[in-house]
């Protein structure tokens, strides 16, 4: 472990990782409001709005993350002149949390709307019955019952998107991956205790994350 | 159609009106937004003839985009045959009886199902040399790093499509007299495989995707031969990155399709695994798969 009492490297590790912590972070934002937003058109009685939502669900679920961001780079950034900050660093950041935002996003959607699905029909034709509208119907009855059902789907897709925080790292973030990389490049004789201590952090933090979501959809189901 | 209604009445007359009213103002939003995604590249001139010819031709076909696709395909193909392989012996693995067995395997899918594909291909790549003193093929440093990832998905999954075989089935084999390794390898693992399929399908559209990380440590697959290498010579990203996405899109649907039509069929057939206790609820909407990644 000679490599990590070097505090340069350290530093590399902690920085990456911190990236790593703040894409998940506003993604997981902006892929939980785009979803639930994609979620409603795709429930709407606006064929239109309807049109969008599948269509949005159905480019971005079945392209690659990869792709993704590198059209956020290449695409947005250096060729349409689309930029959020001066300073690389940040604008390479915000450019992968767009692109983790737009694809989380799709996932998103598909499970609210299965999540929807296990809401038992008499619930919604009793919501209607006593008069209530499409958006009462929703945000008030369907919603938060399939918010329950939705936990665990949610738990796996967010645990995703912290795995695929890594692919930023495509554009140029120092973020884990990139920081693994570089320590391996640099101390060729630690390249396993290097391996381990980056894929143990993201185990030790992923996993009991796994079972937490699993224990608190258990705990937050809605007993029929 | 209106089954799938059921969260708003049919529409009256002033719905109706409500609903045509929000058809067009939606519409002229989207409308909108999509002239100002045609005016931003009009004013960028993403639309010169110049940027979009490269795709009418030929050669740009044969040289960039099919060989990337194949390179893209055959990793998939590789991969998802040995990660069928990693999935059906770990399933084993952690439902054996023996700690000594269950623990590790256990240990291992939970391990490579944590870790991003992209450190584990950066580890195989650059980090097994510095070990084994040799340089690695872009290849199998791709292969092996979907293998170890899908296979522990896919292990998690038979294991899953194990426990749903109706018990009877096994039980009824150990009053056969068949041993535990026969039950496992004749009667569960293939009613297992055969309701897994569309799940293994659907597996299928991940592994397409993850293959592009391939990219990354520059293996020649389809955004490396169809977006970089295509942009670097004729110098139209956003175009490549768009016919790109679509060929993606296009393989995906297909395998999706596939995977919703295997179900349908394995439903029919009356083999899909039993939901214990819980059945199957008259949904709101009707949805297609909800996968994780």
């Amino acid at each position: 472990m000679d490599v990590f009492s070097d505090p340069y490297n350290v530093d590399v590790y902690v920085t990456g990782f911190l990236w790593i912590l703040k894409l998940t972070a506003a993604s997981t934002v902006g892929a939980l409001v785009l979803g639930v937003l994609l979620a409603a058109m795709r429930v709407s009685p606006v064929p239109v709005l309807r049109g969008f939502g599948a269509a949005w669900v159905n480019v971005f679920r079945n392209t690659p993350l990869t792709l993704i961001i590198f059209f956020c780079y290449f695409g947005l950034f250096s060729t349409l002149g689309f930029s959020v900050s001066d300073e690389i660093d940040l604008n390479n950041y915000w450019l992968g949390v767009i692109g983790l935002s737009v694809y989380t996003a799709a996932f998103v959607c598909e499970a609210i709307r299965s999540g929807i699905n296990t809401v038992p029909a008499g619930q919604a034709e009793a919501a209607r019955a006593i008069g209530m509208s499409f958006r009462q119907t929703l945000t008030m009855i369907v919603l938060p019952q399939a918010g329950r059902a939705v936990v665990a789907p949610l738990g796996s897709i967010f645990i995703a998107l912290s795995k695929n925080a890594t692919i930023v790292g495509t554009i140029g973030l120092m973020e884990s991956s990139n920081a693994m990389k570089e320590l391996i490049n640099a101390n060729g004789d630690a390249v396993i205790p290097i391996f381990l201590v980056f894929a143990g952090t993201f185990a030790v933090v992923l996993i009991p994350a796994g079972y937490g979501f699993g224990w608190l959809a258990n705990r937050l189901a809605v007993k029929r | 159609m209106s089954t799938d209604a059921v969260l708003y009445d049919h529409p009256g007359p002033r719905a109706k009106i409500r609903n045509a009213a929000l058809t067009v103002v939606f519409g002229l939003v989207l409308l909108g937004l999509a002239y100002w995604v045609y005016a931003k590249f009009d004013e960028k001139g993403q639309w010169a003839g110049a940027l979009w010819k490269p795709f009418t031709a030929l050669s740009t076909w044969t040289d960039y985009i099919l060989p990337g696709l194949g390179y893209t395909l055959g990793a998939a193909a590789v991969a998802m045959v040995l990660s069928l392989t990693f999935g059906i012996v770990f399933a084993v693995g952690r439902l054996s009886d023996h700690r000594w067995v269950r623990y590790p395997a256990g240990a291992v899918v939970e391990f490579f199902r944590a870790v991003p594909l992209l450190l584990l291909m950066f580890f195989i790549f650059f980090g097994v040399p510095f070990i084994t003193e040799q340089p690695m093929s872009i290849f199998w440093a791709v292969v092996i790093g979907l293998t170890l990832y899908n296979g522990s998905v896919l292990a998690e999954a038979f294991r899953a499509g194990i426990h749903a075989v109706p018990r009877g089935q096994s039980e009824a084999a150990y009053a056969l007299g068949m041993r535990k390794s026969q039950v496992m390898r004749e009667v569960l693992v293939p009613q297992a495989a055969r309701s897994m399929l569309p799940v293994i399908v659907s597996q299928m559209v991940v592994l397409v995707k993850d293959t592009a990380l391939g990219y990354i440590i520059s293996y020649s697959e389809l955004l490396q031969m169809g977006v970089n290498n295509v942009a670097a010579n004729f110098g139209n990203v956003v175009q490549a990155a768009i016919v790109v996405a679509a060929i993606f899109i296009v393989v995906n649907s297909i395998l999706t399709a596939l995977a919703g039509w295997l179900e349908r069929r394995t439903r029919r057939s009356g083999r899909a695994p039993r939901t214990k206790g819980q059945p199957v609820p008259a949904g709101l909407v009707q949805t297609g798969e909800a996968a994780g990644d």
